[in-house]
């Protein structure tokens, strides 16, 4: 239950942060400390994701960060790719999906290191406070 | 309003209709949002600044998202309760993260949230 708890909460964070739904920590939190099925994870993860995100995508448009017209187009054009995703996922068994998005996880982190190292974290933001400030705060 | 439709050309279309396939196929498949498909290539194919690829991403994750848990609860795997477990204090969370995010650079948290991936998969490879 704290777990569970612990783990939404560092899901809110990193998609405040990084854009992202938050699933791909909701989903091993249900397996792990709920003890969901993968299949159920993943489900349970997509209804936990809309309300991070119609929060997130509010408050990013009150900084100016929402480009409404694209997301929109996106949002839209990728309902058919979804409900062949979701297919995809129910026909393949627990392991098999689980194995995946484990898989699935290494590469969104090799991509998060790729992106943040070797360039000197030259992302355009403030940074008044510098990066050591960003890790201490976690 | 910023990013309507005015300057945006047809190759620019094109590759929004990609973005929009592929999150929607890594969310259906793997139960998350997209944006970890669709921050990158905004960025990469659309040249939009992090902030604006995140903020963007996020609105088209309530549309993915919300349309992909419908077709779930369809086949009967969602679980309510234990949904709002996670995504009421993840609400929180956002909260705390996009304010986080107007005044901290994201490399250092990026980082961390890389090596909690990594031990997660781990931990869901070893099960």
């Amino acid at each position: 239950m704290i777990g569970a708890i612990a783990i939404g909460l560092a899901a809110g964070v990193v998609a405040g942060l990084l854009g992202v739904g938050g699933g791909v920590l909701f989903v091993p939190g249900l397996v792990i400390f709920i003890g969901l099925t993968q299949h159920q994870a993943e489900a349970t993860s997509l209804l936990a994701i809309v309300p991070v995100a119609l929060v997130g995508a509010v408050v990013q448009d009150r900084y100016g960060n929402v480009r409404r017209g694209d997301a929109l187009l996106v949002g839209v054009l990728s309902l058919a790719g979804a409900a062949g995703g979701v297919a995809l996922a129910n026909a393949l068994s627990g392991k098999v999906l689980q194995v995946g998005f484990a898989l699935f996880m290494l590469f969104v982190a090799a991509q998060l290191v790729r992106r943040n190292v070797g360039r000197g974290g030259g992302e355009a933001e403030t940074g008044d406070v510098g990066t050591d400030g960003a890790g201490t705060g976690t | 309003m910023p990013g309507m439709a005015a300057h945006r050309s047809p190759g620019d279309v094109l590759k929004l209709v990609a973005i929009g396939t592929a999150a929607g196929l890594f969310s259906g498949i793997f139960g998350v949002g997209g944006g970890t498909v669709i921050v990158p290539l905004l960025v990469l194919w659309l040249g939009y600044g992090e902030r604006e690829a995140t903020g963007t991403s996020l609105a088209a994750i309530v549309f993915i998202a919300g349309f992909a848990a419908a077709v779930q609860a369809g086949y009967g795997n969602v679980r309510v309760v234990d949904g709002l477990l996670v995504g009421i204090p993840a609400v929180g969370g956002v909260l705390a993260g996009a304010w986080l995010q107007q005044r901290l650079r994201s490399r250092t948290i990026a980082l961390l949230f890389a090596a909690v991936l990594v031990a997660s998969a781990v931990e869901l490879l070893v099960r």
